[in-house]
């Protein structure tokens, strides 16, 4: 087990630039997940970690080596695929046997290995079926086993949960942070769905073209939000975002949202020790779960467009001055199209970024 | 009442509409005209073959039926016997020299470089000339007086005198075997080719992740792979090359003194110009059992190996 540092790395493609000098580091033991939308370069870092993609500049040290020029087989690294890359000619226990087979491993300690792996990974029944005989689950088990049996330094996992359906990915995940927790291997893991960083990150890098946005715990990122895109990504329904004037006034500050087509204007209040000067252009930014249900002309009027209850909580889409928002509540609601309920924001939970930088004010 | 009586009406269209609804009366309809074909042209000729070879057919008479006496005496011809050799030697060797070259230059393909598509055609020139034209060419290149590589030899001083290359019999057999692997090495290349660019790129990342260098990728991910589109190609390449006729012909004629014929050149040697028919249709009978022997071997070859049955492929 090791640490891996990551500093300054930058990555071009012939003239396309498309890592912008990153620099992470991920402590030994850690559990890390890189997030971000298709494109943004998180795989094609951990494919740089993993020694498969050139490093333009900075460089990449694992357990403080510096790793730059050393080949893919002596980084002590595993890596599970999105494709699982099981080689479709060997059976499962020699999938897994291979890579210490490679080494000249004894006889003994490789069968030792693939039976503690398989093991784990409840694999024991399939060890002399191919690949194609077993269902998704199994195979990105077998990818897994070919990862541990290795005991690498490093983890490595390039969204290997995308292509199962999603009742096997929610079981996966959990087993994979099982397995984290199991053995205690630094691991590097990729995902472009935030419920998965949220649920198996000790801590989130959340990219975006090419750049760090943000590094934090899970709940950092939930909670405090460096700026509107880190704030849009991280959490399920996205968060809320209107434009509109701060204002502060005799002790009491309020953002000013002026309506869309023949919706008025709406003053939504903020805490006084937002920062941000009286006049200055910004977004406000309230998660749909921070939204309440207000009562006796309290809150802002919302008109409702569609209700979608999913039995554990109600979703509401509705247009707050003439803008589409969504609340979740987590009572039972029976909202008819067009009726008009009133929204409170709670306080201590709403963010206000700079318009013009989108930087968490 | 109108209706029922149109119903009645077409009840006798209706039973051949509902023959030919049947799966199994269409599909042999649809197969007939190709059926057809292949009985008047593959089928008649061959039969027709393994019969002048029970005779003593000669061009202008027709024969009587002698048995096995064209096979028995051809067991006892030397030359025969010469071609039976010349044809197997040229088979595995020329297959050998295909493979090697042909998997090697697959590999070369399959890197990533400049005018790649451009290369890849060029690669098949040798395959889209007409043999004829090749084989002329090559008779021209291996020409005791005028062959270009004797010229470049002896300009460079390697050599003193221009080669024979097609009056000896062991040149001879190079030379030809040399111009058939020429002319088939684009086949194989291609297909191999081919198979190549179906292995999953994330297959070798992950040797590599495993410690593999690049002969355990090639020997661990890249043959394994290939294996089931290479024995296709390899039993293609076999029976081509066994029933070559062509390059033969235009170049050596079979010659010097029988050193060079195989067993197709022979027959035709033997029919036509010799006249003799039904001995010329017992040596290219005398060449199918190799030829089932080749099919057999593609039959298995051809055949799902075990990892790649059951289940899908995503």
């Amino acid at each position: 087990m090791a640490s891996v540092d990551i500093r300054g790395v930058e990555k071009q493609f012939g003239a396309t630039k498309v890592i912008h000098g990153i620099d992470i580091s991920i402590a030994d033991e850690e559990f890390v997940v890189l997030v971000g939308p298709s494109g943004c370069g998180k795989s094609t870092l951990l494919r740089m970690i993993a020694g498969l993609e050139e490093i333009t500049n900075g460089e990449i040290a694992i357990g403080g080596n510096v790793v730059n020029n050393v080949p893919p087989k002596d980084r002590d690294i595993a890596m599970v695929f999105q494709n699982y890359a099981l080689y479709p000619h060997m059976t499962v226990r020699e999938n897994m046997a291979f890579s210490l087979k490679l080494r000249k491993a004894e006889k003994s300690v490789i069968d030792d290995r693939v039976h503690k792996a398989a093991d784990i990974l409840g694999l024991k029944p399939f060890l002399d079926r191919y690949p194609r005989q077993l269902s998704g689950g199994q195979r990105q088990r077998v990818a897994m086993g070919r990862a541990i049996v290795r005991d690498p330094q490093v983890f490595l996992f390039d969204e290997p949960l995308s292509n199962l359906d999603a009742k096997l990915r929610v079981q996966m995940r959990t087993e994979i942070k099982a397995l984290h927790q199991r053995l205690r291997t630094t691991s590097v893991y990729v995902t472009h769905d935030q419920v998965e960083a949220m649920t198996m990150a000790d801590r989130i890098v959340v990219m975006h073209d090419g750049i760090v946005e943000q590094v934090g715990t899970p709940l950092d990122l939930y909670d405090h939000p460096a700026n509107t895109f880190v704030a849009g990504f991280i959490g399920s329904p996205a968060m809320n975002f209107v434009e509109g004037t701060l204002k502060r006034a005799g002790g009491r500050s309020h953002v000013q949202v002026a309506g869309v087509g023949n919706a008025g204007t709406v003053e939504l209040p903020v805490p006084d020790a937002v920062g941000g000067q009286d006049g200055q252009k910004v977004i406000y930014g309230a998660r749909p779960e921070h939204l309440d249900l207000a009562h006796d002309g309290a809150g802002v009027p919302a008109k409702v467009i569609v209700v979608e209850p999913t039995g554990a909580d109600t979703q509401v889409f509705a247009e707050m001055a003439g803008r589409q928002i969504s609340a979740v509540f987590g009572e039972r609601h029976d909202f008819k199209p067009d009726q008009i309920i009133r929204l409170q924001p709670r306080q201590a939970s709403i963010h206000l970024f700079d318009a013009a930088s989108g930087r968490h004010l | 009442m109108a209706i029922l009586v149109q119903r009645n009406g077409v009840r006798r269209g209706r039973t051949l509409l509902e023959l030919l609804d049947d799966r199994r009366v269409l599909s042999f309809l649809f197969m007939l005209p190709a059926g057809g074909l292949l009985l008047i042209f593959l089928t008649y000729p061959l039969g027709l073959g393994i019969w002048l070879g029970f005779t003593d057919t000669k061009i202008g008479r027709p024969g009587i039926f002698t048995g096995l006496e064209n096979y028995v005496s051809l067991f006892q011809d030397s030359v025969f016997l010469l071609s039976v050799f010349n044809t197997i030697l040229y088979t595995s060797v020329a297959t050998v020299l295909k493979f090697g070259l042909g998997l090697w230059l697959a590999l070369l393909l399959n890197n990533s470089m400049p005018f790649k598509a451009f290369i890849r055609a060029i690669v098949l020139l040798p395959y889209i000339v007409p043999t004829v034209l090749s084989a002329i060419a090559f008779w021209w290149i291996y020409d005791a007086q005028f062959s270009i590589i004797s010229y470049v030899l002896v300009e460079l001083g390697w050599i003193d005198t221009y080669i024979d290359f097609l009056g000896q019999p062991n040149a001879a057999r190079a030379s030809l075997i040399a111009a058939n692997v020429w002319r088939g090495i684009p086949f194989v290349a291609i297909c191999l080719l081919a198979g190549l660019q179906t292995i999953s790129p994330s297959l070798y990342e992950a040797a590599a992740i495993d410690g593999a260098n690049a002969w355990n990728r090639f020997r661990h991910v890249t043959v394994p792979m290939l294996m089931p589109i290479l024995s296709v190609v390899l039993t293609f390449s076999v029976l081509f090359t066994f029933t070559d006729f062509q390059l033969i012909y235009a170049i050596t004629r079979g010659g010097p003194v029988n050193a060079t014929h195989l067993m197709a050149t022979l027959a035709f040697q033997r029919a036509i110009p010799g006249g003799q028919l039904g001995e010329g249709a017992a040596i290219a009978t005398a060449m199918i059992p190799f030829l089932i022997f080749a099919t057999l071997f593609s039959y298995y070859g051809l055949q799902r190996r075990k990892w790649q049955q059951g289940g899908r492929d995503d």
